[in-house]
């Protein structure tokens, strides 16, 4: 950890770790886990993804995050392969994350329960 | 497997579904089978697109092209055209009904982009816990530009300029609360920021401090810049554990970082933010109510003014703004006053967060851009009202609002029009209310609320509620008279003109409203004694149709107690002085016999 010292600094960290998370042929998951996400059993799968990436050879990181704010969706998931766009999977249980590691994170199909996006950021 | 090529995304949203998008799914997946192309091309259900007014909706992956009102019969055109040719299907994309262009990619699709994340930005994108991803998405950056390129008085006009209002409520605009607080001279000031979210199904707050708690960090430390503080408080309730624990995470984080606390980023600017907890009363999210609670003393507002801006927290000017408000100020920082103001309606600008809740497929957090039609909110975004029900009436501005009804469905939604409606903007819970609901006891429970929330301080609180409560749960129960209702609207009056706080000021409102909007429903519970929604347990009556009645005896063996008569294979009947209204014969009876009256 380094103290930020001058606004310099603080752009050098935010260059740094962008340079990080968007690490070539790196799969990034995002479990959302807010008190509706954890409520949902968000904790389970966030746990049963880092195992079976692990577990079958899958470059990947798996962090906890906040909710979208997709509560009849919980528990929802955001998939991003290195290049694309990030895909979010709603009412994951342990079945759903199977089917998403083998069929979208492996080849890239999607599956059922997707969420399609409908909303526009700000950047 | 072979490498597939297209992937077709078919909208299983409730409202598709019941436009028949099941057998559009079907009828797809056949047809590729019939083209040979079943290894190459997949068909996927996907959850709702917030296209329900356009649906039946199927799009087109990797070109993202948008097909809509999709019928089963339309799946040829689409396969043989599109898929096989490679010609879009003209007649089954989009018309933009203002230009009359054809919008055949997602990018340009408007429909598809009624939602606009400027609070919730970061939520489900950054690791709350990881202030380093908080920084790579511009945690701070506005923060940094503040303290080395801009006066206070500078900061201040942007978001004066900005036509931020706060979004706890009442909509007080944000930049002159800042001056306000900048002008009043003292050795010492507090920022707070109010994270007691107390309406009932509302929780933006807690979502953004859980999922983004340095935009709120950044913001109060901002706002201390500008208005000469060097100390922050945040009061929370403690029914938020989740949210407690990442904000200390955040500030733990920050401090290390030196991005809080003593001489931030070199620039002598110190400022620091400590937590406070509240109990979780309601009166609390009132600012002189919240600040003696973090004095230590008891949680009762005081008449303003003196407002806390010139004597807040230990006597000190002190600004007090809502977590949703101070995750506004970076981005307007970031982009500026004009982007900002360029979003939203004459009198309300940016954004606004609603938590959808009640009778509606989906559940959950929005954002959308102020002045947005009701009508969009329920049936795009939110995929409409669940079980294919009836819209009766949404509940904003929870316990101190109103409700808007259908004539308000196309009415833009902005601080200024819910308040002409009758309701308010309040903090953006928005309950949503079928035909199975009953006016009458929604007012009730709303009060049930209050009640048991007022603090006690004021008489016309304190006892004008109770007693407006009594009245209202009189009538639910059929002891009603037609003239309760008038003494109804003078009690709500005479409590709105003289309770001391804003909590007493508003608490009649859900009565008002429903009694404006849904009179002839209070009519009904005085007068004819029925309560048109079916929903007042006192007011129905159960009773068997001769007709439909086969004796089969199955009511009478399943009523608990025993108010059910009647020889095998002959007509049944309910004895209503032993009937409880259960409901347990209804669900048992194979035959329709049983009905509610």
């Amino acid at each position: 950890m380094k103290k930020i010292k001058s606004l310099a600094d603080l752009r050098k960290s935010k260059a740094d770790t962008l340079a990080r998370i968007h690490a070539k042929e790196k799969i990034r998951i995002r479990v959302h886990m807010g008190t509706s996400g954890l409520a949902s059993g968000a904790k389970e799968i966030f746990d049963f993804l880092t195992v079976e990436l692990e577990k079958r050879s899958i470059n990947g990181i798996v962090v906890g995050t906040g909710d979208m704010g997709y509560c009849f969706a919980e528990p929802t998931i955001e998939v991003t392969r290195p290049g694309e766009d990030p895909v979010v999977f709603g009412n994951v249980d342990k079945l759903k994350a199977d089917e998403i590691i083998e069929k979208f994170i492996k080849n890239g199909y999607y599956v059922e329960g997707l969420l399609p996006v409908n909303y526009q950021t700000i950047n | 497997m072979a490498k597939q090529k297209k992937q077709l995304l078919v909208c299983g949203g409730k409202s598709c579904s019941s436009h028949n998008s099941e057998v559009l799914y079907d009828n797809l997946c056949l047809e590729l089978e019939a083209n040979a192309l079943e290894n190459e091309v997949s068909v996927v259900r996907s959850g709702c697109f917030g296209l329900c007014h356009l649906g039946p909706v199927v799009m087109v992956m990797p070109e993202k092209v948008v097909y809509v009102k999709v019928n089963p019969d339309d799946t040829r055109d689409i396969i043989a055209e599109h898929l096989i040719k490679g010609r879009k299907v003209e007649r089954l994309l989009y018309h933009d009904p203002v230009s009359g262009k054809i919008i055949p990619e997602e990018k340009d699709f408007a429909p598809l982009k009624k939602q606009m994340r400027i609070v919730l930005r970061n939520c489900g994108i950054i690791d709350p816990e990881n202030i380093e991803e908080a920084i790579a998405h511009d945690a701070y950056e506005a923060l940094g530009r503040v303290l080395t390129e801009m006066k206070p008085a500078d900061v201040i006009r942007i978001i004066r300029d900005s036509g931020l209002r706060g979004r706890g409520g009442g909509g007080f605009p944000t930049g002159l609360k800042w001056e306000i607080a900048y002008n009043n001279k003292s050795d010492e000031k507090y920022v707070v920021c109010n994270a007691d979210e107390g309406d009932p199904g509302a929780f933006m707050d807690r979502s953004v401090l859980e999922g983004d708690p340095h935009a709120v960090l950044e913001a109060m430390a901002i706002c201390g810049y500008s208005i000469g503080a060097g100390k922050g408080l945040i009061y929370i309730r403690a029914e938020y554990p989740l949210a407690v624990a990442r904000l200390k995470t955040a500030i733990r984080q920050a401090r290390d970082y030196g991005l809080l606390g003593d001489d931030i980023m070199g620039t002598g600017f110190s400022f620091d933010i400590e937590i406070r907890y509240g109990a979780g009363a309601f009166v609390c999210g009132e600012e002189t109510a919240l600040i003696h609670s973090m004095e230590g003393l008891r949680g009762e507002p005081t008449v303003k003014p003196p407002f806390p801006a010139e004597s807040g927290f230990r006597g000190k000017p002190t600004n007090v703004n809502n977590v949703e408000t101070f995750a506004c100020i970076s981005p307007i920082i970031l982009k500026g006053a004009k982007w900002f103001s360029s979003i939203g309606t004459e009198k309300s600008k940016g954004t606004k967060v609603f938590a959808l809740a009640g009778k509606i497929n989906n559940v959950g957090l929005i954002e959308v851009p102020m002045g947005i039609t009701l009508r969009e909110v329920i049936y795009e975004i939110g995929g409409g009202i669940r079980n294919g029900k009836k819209f009766k009436a949404a509940q904003t501005g929870g316990p101190s609002g109103g409700c808007l009804t259908e004539k308000h469905l196309d009415t833009p939604i902005d601080f200024d029009n819910l308040l002409a409606a009758g309701s308010m903007m309040g903090s953006g819970g928005m309950i949503v209310m079928d035909e199975d609901d009953c006016m009458v006891s929604v007012a009730r429970f709303f009060l049930d609320f209050t009640v048991e929330e007022s603090c006690g301080k004021c008489s016309p609180c304190r006892i004008g509620n109770k007693r407006l409560h009594e009245l209202l749960d009189h009538i639910t129960k059929g002891k009603g008279v037609p003239a309760d209702l008038d003494r109804l609207m003078n009690m709500s009056m005479v409590i709105k003109d003289t309770s001391l706080c804003g909590l007493g000021q508003s608490s009649p409102n859900p009565v008002l409203s429903t009694l404006n909007n849904f009179r002839e429903e209070y009519e009904a519970h005085v007068t004819v004694k029925k309560c048109p929604a079916g929903q007042c347990r006192d007011l129905m009556e159960y009773f068997i149709i001769s007709e439909n009645c086969v004796g089969c005896t199955a009511c009478a063996r399943v009523c608990p107690v025993n108010a059910i008569t009647g020889e095998r294979k002959e007509t049944h009947t309910i004895n209503p002085s032993i009937c409880i209204k259960c409901g347990a014969c209804i669900e048992k009876c194979k035959f329709d016999a049983v009905i509610i009256r």
